[in-house]
C-alpha cells in the first residue's frame, strides 16, 4: 500500500503575525516558517502505519515556492521514502492544490492520501475534500484515529457534537486532526538520511492545470484590537463588577 | 440569481446555527431557498418554511442521507445548483466536510468561514485564526461560501410559510459507511449559542476538578468550554474545545480558568463581550484581552466565586 501526503509550509503557529502596512498581505520576511501543524500528523500516521507493515511507501508532496521544499525534506527526516516538490509561486488556491494533487494522484496511484484537516495560514479547510470529489474518492475528514482494515479504513472523526467512526473503502482521502497523534521529532542521523532521500521536481505549469487565483485578495487588515481591561483584587471584587458594572450576572 | 442555503438539522429539528446562516444567506440575495437533505426530515423542512426569510424549501428524503455522508449529500447539491448563484451552508464540522465536495465538482474557489457580506461577490472572513481579517472577492460564476455563525444574528423563526417542494434523491455513494456517533448529550446550552461560557484550561490539572467549572455554569446557566490541552489531556471531551481548531464562541459572558490564552484559543472567543480570566500567573496572555483579570489560585477563587453568586441570590437566565 503506497501513501502520499500532502505537506504545507506556512508561518510557524508561534508567530505573532503581522499584517502589512498598505494592506497588501501578512509580513512573511525574516518569519520563521514550518510544516502545518497538522500535516506532520498526517506525515506521522503514515509512517506508523508504514512501521506497522501496513504500508510499503510513504511519499511527501508539497505545492509550492523553492523553499517549501524545506517541508518535504522534514517529512523524508521523520519517516517518508521519497518527496515530490510542485513549484508554484503565489497564492495557490485550495482548489489548485487539489487539482494538481489529483494529477499527482493518478500518476503515483497511491491507495491513501493524508493531509492535514487546515492550513493554519489560509484557515481554509477545502483541499482534501476538493481532492476527493475530484477523484470520486471517499473522504474522511477531521481524523482523530485511524484503524487500517483490509481494503479499507474505520475512522473516527471529530465532529461538533462529539465524535463519528466511519468506514470507508480504499483509495481514499483523509484529513487529520492535531489528536490523531503525536508527531516525533526528526533525529540528527534521520535529519542526515533524509539529504538524500529523493525528492522529484515538477512545475505546476507542465501539469495542464489553471492554477490562475479565482478569489481576489482586496485588502488585509488587523481586527480591532480589545483594550486590556482591570485586574480585580478579589472574587467579590469580581462578582460585583461583572453585575453592576458590565451586568452581564 | 437566488442562494440555496443548505440546512444543517438532525432530521426533525433545524440546528440553531440554520437561522445564522439565513441571515447570511439573505444579506447576498433575498430569493433564499432552503434545502433539506435527510431522513423522515419533513419536520425539519416544516420548520424551515416557517423562516420567514426563506422563499422556497426543497427537500430530499431518503435512509441514506440519515447520517449526513457528504459523499451523499454533494451530487444533489451539485444538480441543483444550476438555478443559484450562489450555495451557502455554515462552517461548522458539517459545512466543512460538505461544501469544499460541492465547490470542487463545480469548479469553484470556495470562501470559507465569512463573518461580513460586502455584496455578492465580496466578502470578509479570517485568516490566521483571526488575527487578520481578509476583505476578499470573488470571480467565479458561482460562489460556494460558509458563514461564520456567530457572526450573523439569527433570522425569525416564525410567520413564513414558504412552499415546500421535493425531489428525487440521488444513488447511495456506496464506498462510504457511517458506523456510529458519540454525541454527548447535556442538558445544558449549547456552546456555540450560549449567552454565559465557563471554560477550564491545562490549570485544571485533571477531569474530575473540573466539577469546579461545571458548579459555576451550573449556577449562571452556562455552556462548558475548554482549551484543545484540557481536551488533549483528556480532562474532557473534544466537543468542548474552543479556538482555531474548535469551536468560535461569542457569548455575553466568557469565563477563562486555567487557560493561558494562546493565540490559537483566543481565535475562538476574543469576540466575546466580556471576558474575565482567573489565573495565578499574572503575565499570562489572556490578561490582555480580559476586561476583568483575577490573578489568583483557580483552586481557591472557584469554590469563592460560586458562593459569591450564591450571596447574590438572583434568578440567573
Ligand atoms: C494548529 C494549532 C491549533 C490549535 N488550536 C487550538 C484551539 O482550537 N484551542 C485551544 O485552546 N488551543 C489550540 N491550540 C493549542 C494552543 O497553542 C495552546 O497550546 C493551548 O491553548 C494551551 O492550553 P491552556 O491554556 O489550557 O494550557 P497552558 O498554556 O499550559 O496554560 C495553563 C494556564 O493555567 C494556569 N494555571 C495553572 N495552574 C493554575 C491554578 N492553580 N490556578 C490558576 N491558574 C493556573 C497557568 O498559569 C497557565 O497560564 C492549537 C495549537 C496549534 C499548533
Ligand atoms: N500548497 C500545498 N501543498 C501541499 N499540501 C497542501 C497545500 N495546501 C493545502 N495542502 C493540504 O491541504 C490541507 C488543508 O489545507 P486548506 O484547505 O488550505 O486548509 C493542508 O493541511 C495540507 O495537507
Amino acid at each position: 500500500m503506497k501513501i502520499l501526503v500532502a505537506v504545507k509550509r506556512v508561518i510557524d503557529y508561534n508567530v505573532q503575525i503581522r499584517v502589512k502596512e498598505d494592506g497588501s498581505g501578512i509580513v512573511t520576511e525574516n518569519v520563521k516558517m514550518s510544516t502545518n501543524p497538522p500535516d506532520d500528523n498526517a506525515i506521522e500516521e503514515a509512517v506508523k502505519i508504514k512501521e506497522a507493515g501496513k504500508a510499503t511507501e510513504v511519499i511527501a508532496i508539497t505545492v509550492g515556492e523553492e523553499k517549501s521544499q524545506e517541508t518535504v525534506r522534514k517529512a523524508l527526516a521523520v519517516g517518508a521514502d521519497r518527496g515530490i516538490h510542485v513549484k508554484a509561486d503565489g497564492i495557490i488556491e485550495p482548489l489548485a492544490v487539489s487539482k494538481i494533487l489529483q494529477k499527482i494522484v493518478e500518476k503515483e496511484k497511491p491507495d491513501l492520501v493524508f493531509m492535514g484537516k487546515q492550513a493554519i495560514d489560509d484557515d481554509c479547510n477545502q483541499t482534501g475534500q476538493m481532492l476527493s470529489a475530484l477523484l470520486d474518492w471517499p473522504q474522511a475528514t477531521f481524523a482523530s484515529k485511524i484503524n487500517v482494515e483490509e481494503g479499507k479504513l474505520k475512522v473516527t472523526r471529530e465532529i461538533d457534537e462529539g465524535l463519528e467512526t466511519i468506514e470507508i473503502n480504499t483509495p481514499a482521502i483523509v484529513t487529520c486532526d492535531l489528536r490523531l497523534n503525536e508527531p516525533r521529532y526528526a533525529s540528527l542521523p534521520n535529519i542526515m538520511k533524509a539529504k538524500k532521500k529523493p525528492i522529484e521536481q515538477l512545475i505546476a505549469s507542465d501539469l495542464g492545470v489553471d492554477i490562475n487565483p479565482r478569489v481576489q485578495q482586496i485588502k488585509v487588515e488587523e481586527p480591532p484590537q480589545r483594550k486590556a481591561g482591570i485586574k480585580v483584587a478579589s472574587v467579590a471584587e469580581l462578582v460585583q463588577k461583572l453585575k453592576n458594572e458590565a451586568k452581564v450576572i | 440569481m437566488s442562494v440555496l442555503l443548505i440546512a444543517e438539522h438532525n432530521n426533525k429539528e433545524l440546528k440553531a446555527f440554520t437561522l445564522n446562516a439565513v441571515t447570511a444567506a439573505s444579506q447576498i440575495d433575498g430569493d433564499v431557498h432552503a434545502l433539506i437533505i435527510g431522513n423522515s426530515c419533513g419536520d425539519a423542512a416544516k420548520a424551515a418554511s416557517e423562516l420567514p426569510l426563506v422563499k422556497k424549501v426543497i427537500t430530499v428524503d431518503a435512509p441514506h442521507y440519515e447520517n449526513f455522508i457528504a459523499e451523499n449529500f454533494a451530487p444533489v447539491i451539485i444538480k441543483l445548483a444550476e438555478s443559484y448563484s450562489h450555495i451557502v451552508c455554515s462552517a461548522n464540522t458539517f459545512g466543512k466536510n460538505l461544501m469544499p465536495r460541492v465547490a470542487a465538482k463545480l469548479d469553484t474557489s470556495q470562501i470559507s468561514d465569512i463573518t461580513k457580506v460586502e455584496s455578492a461577490d465580496t466578502f470578509v472572513r479570517p485568516i490566521y485564526a483571526g488575527n487578520a481579517f481578509a476583505t476578499v472577492k470573488s470571480s467565479d460564476p458561482k460562489k460556494c461560501v460558509t458563514i461564520r455563525p456567530t457572526s450573523f444574528e439569527a433570522c425569525a423563526s416564525s410567520g413564513g410559510s414558504a412552499p415546500v417542494e421535493n425531489i428525487d434523491a440521488d444513488e447511495e455513494f456506496s464506498l462510504t459507511k457511517f458506523v456510529n456517533r458519540e454525541e454527548i448529550k447535556s442538558d445544558r446550552p449549547e456552546l456555540g449559542t450560549a449567552r454565559v461560557v465557563v471554560s477550564g484550561g491545562r490549570g485544571m490539572q485533571n477531569g474530575d476538578n473540573f466539577k469546579l467549572i461545571t458548579a459555576v455554569a451550573d449556577k449562571l446557566n452556562a455552556a462548558i468550554g475548554a482549551s484543545r490541552a484540557a481536551v488533549d489531556a483528556g480532562y474532557i471531551s473534544n466537543d468542548h474545545q474552543v479556538g482555531q481548531t474548535g469551536k468560535v464562541v461569542v457569548p455575553d459572558l466568557y469565563i477563562a480558568v486555567g487557560i493561558s490564552g494562546a493565540i490559537q484559543h483566543l481565535a475562538g472567543m476574543k469576540e466575546s463581550k466580556v471576558i474575565v480570566a482567573i489565573n495565578k500567573d499574572g503575565e499570562a496572555p489572556i490578561f490582555s484581552v480580559a476586561d476583568y483579570g483575577l490573578e489568583a489560585d483557580l483552586f481557591e477563587a472557584l469554590p469563592q466565586f460560586l458562593e459569591e453568586l450564591n450571596k447574590l441570590n438572583t434568578i440567573q437566565k
